[in-house]
């Protein structure tokens, strides 16, 4: 008993070490320069000195937040307007227009956009964009195409006009899967957001490329490790998330 | 009062309802019965217009279904279905209360009706109000589904195989349970149903259905006596004719003067269970009682079988 006890808290304990170890990082970089000094050469510095990796990190997921957000609206927007019967024509218009999004390299939509809207965050906003569409509207159509098909008939037995129905039932029972998908962007867009700093936008990425620039690996690793805490972590919360709302809306959960 | 005239739907080529008329007196259950694919479910729909007629007109009250929107329409008319389709993010108060919050009654008003159904349908308001429906059994989610169909207390009621999901025992407490509240609220039923069993027991008329066309409509009993076809013939089932037809009638019909050994029947007893239960203990002939309990008479094999013979 005591030991199944351990083991259903040690994910929660890792996940608080996790985050005590991001915070500490990114406010205070000093603590760790012992650690990662071994890896410079030269006398080089070992913690990132052109700027506040908190800064950093905090302009770094309001890209991905702003990205996902414009995303997520599209992509359900679009979802939605597909599977009306006035929309379904669409369907196979908008599966090209997202599928294309998503076989762009976000580079190649970086190299386009410069051009178009300058250097800075838009470009990287752009690709963003582009890139997180698939899977939300992937999800979005999943979710809407498999409702339990009595429900949706009790919901029009009833006497709920097209649009109850979608805010009443669709939506809300769709949600888990949605979320799904917002879930499946959100890490993406943080790892590919990193590339926004080949153009100038303020991210993680700086970091990672002033270390490459300068042959320097504790650079490197440290750019590199705050992405993939924030992103073990925000998959972490968002699943955590989705859990509940399936539960919720009373759907079982494996 | 529904009349349905001379309503067809065609899906491209294939007719699926083929020229149907019907009359269905008000206060009473109309089962519609038939095999799958036979139209049944499709004629159902168009009262409340889930599926538009080709051609034909369906009156409710004399005022042709489409003279108010489909929507507005259908929150006039309770609809159940089988597998009760409720709503799983709400609880069993909101899925009860869906249409009157759709007509927008008052918050006291659409409480008091919802306490009031899941009292009738014995399920304490309290406990159960607050429940989602996936922590319900069959049997309660299926009376859930029933008391959100009947919630904004509707006229006209539509059942689309209500009892499908349901094993035995508790398909039977449905039925009953359906009978009791028709008999108060005087709800007119449409049923649908492939269990000619169902039908007898609950229809005060039935509608045979078969290959989009309306093959017989008649009471119970004449449906039994007089098959107007092979395939009614068959539905009915020839071996199970007798029994339904037994089944039909109450015991306080068959009461014969007399009186007999044994533990007495009740008054309200089918003749089909009166007989049952003389030919398994093997007796000619049981005591009956009212509902007071006082003796009323005897109920005898012979008398019995010579109801169960086919009708003049």
């Amino acid at each position: 008993m005591k030991e199944a006890g351990v083991k259903a808290w040690l994910p929660s304990l890792l996940r608080l070490v996790l985050v005590v170890l991001l915070i500490a990082f990114v406010t205070n970089p000093g603590w760790f320069e012992p650690l990662l000094k071994p890896l410079t050469e030269n006398n080089a510095p070992a913690i990132y000195n052109q700027g506040s990796l908190l800064t950093l990190t905090l302009l770094h997921l309001r890209t991905v937040l702003i990205a996902t957000v414009a995303a997520t609206i599209v992509a359900v927007a679009l979802a939605i307007l597909v599977t009306r019967p006035a929309g379904v024509e669409f369907l196979p218009l908008s599966r090209s227009l997202v599928n294309i999004g998503q076989t762009f390299p976000p580079v190649a939509v970086l190299a386009l956009a410069v051009p178009a809207v300058g250097f800075g965050e838009k470009p990287t906003l752009i690709a963003l964009f582009l890139y997180g569409l698939l899977p939300i509207f992937e999800n979005a159509l999943t979710g809407l195409t498999t409702l339990p098909a009595n429900v949706v008939e009790a919901a029009r037995g009833a006497g709920m006009t097209g649009w109850q129905r979608l805010v009443k039932i669709e939506l809300p029972l769709s949600a888990p899967i949605i979320l799904g998908g917002i879930r499946l962007s959100v890490v993406i867009s943080l790892a590919t957001a990193t590339i926004g700093s080949t153009v100038a936008a303020r991210t993680l990425g700086e970091v990672i490329i002033a270390g490459l620039l300068s042959n320097n690996l504790a650079f490197v690793l440290q750019g590199g490790l705050i992405v993939a805490a924030l992103a073990v972590l925000i998959y972490d919360g968002l699943s955590a998330i989705e859990r509940y709302t399936a539960r919720r809306m009373g759907q079982e959960t494996a | 009062m529904i009349e349905i005239e001379g309503i067809t739907k065609r899906y491209d080529a294939t007719t699926v309802v083929d020229d149907v008329s019907m009359l269905i007196e008000p206060r009473t259950i109309a089962v519609i019965v038939g095999t799958s694919g036979s139209g049944k479910t499709t004629l159902l729909r168009m009262i409340n217009r889930l599926v538009e007629p080709t051609s034909g007109v369906i009156r409710l009250d004399g005022a042709d279904n489409r003279s108010l929107p489909g929507y507005q329409l259908r929150r006039s008319i309770g609809y159940a279905i089988q597998g009760h389709g409720l709503f799983p993010h709400r609880t069993v108060a909101q899925n009860i209360g869906t249409v009157p919050v759709l007509l927008g009654w008052e918050a006291a008003r659409i409480k008091r009706r919802v306490d009031e159904l899941m009292t009738l349908y014995q399920l304490d308001p309290q406990a159960f109000g607050p429940r989602y429906p996936h922590e319900l059994s069959g049997g309660q989610q299926q009376r859930v589904g029933v008391a959100r169909a009947l919630a904004a207390e509707p006229n006209v009621l539509l059942m689309d195989e209500p009892f499908g999901a349901l094993d035995p025992i508790i398909r039977n407490k449905a039925q009953e349970d359906l009978l009791a509240i028709q008999k108060r609220f005087g709800t007119t039923i449409i049923l649908v149903t492939h269990d000619m069993e169902e039908a007898v027991h609950m229809g005060d008329k039935i509608a045979v259905m078969d290959a989009g066309k309306l093959v017989q409509y008649a009471k119970p009993a004449e449906i039994l006596a007089k098959p107007a076809s092979a395939f009614v013939e068959t539905l009915v089932g020839a071996s199970e004719k007798p029994f339904r037809l037994l089944s039909l009638g109450r015991v306080r019909d068959a009461v014969e003067t007399g009186a007999a050994e044994g533990e007495a029947i009740p008054d309200d007893a089918s003749q089909r269970d009166a007989l049952a239960e003389l030919l398994w203990s093997g007796r000619p002939a049981l005591p009956v009682k009212g509902a007071d309990g006082r003796p009323l008479g005897r109920v005898t094999v012979d008398g019995l079988v010579k109801r169960a013979a086919r009708p003049a």
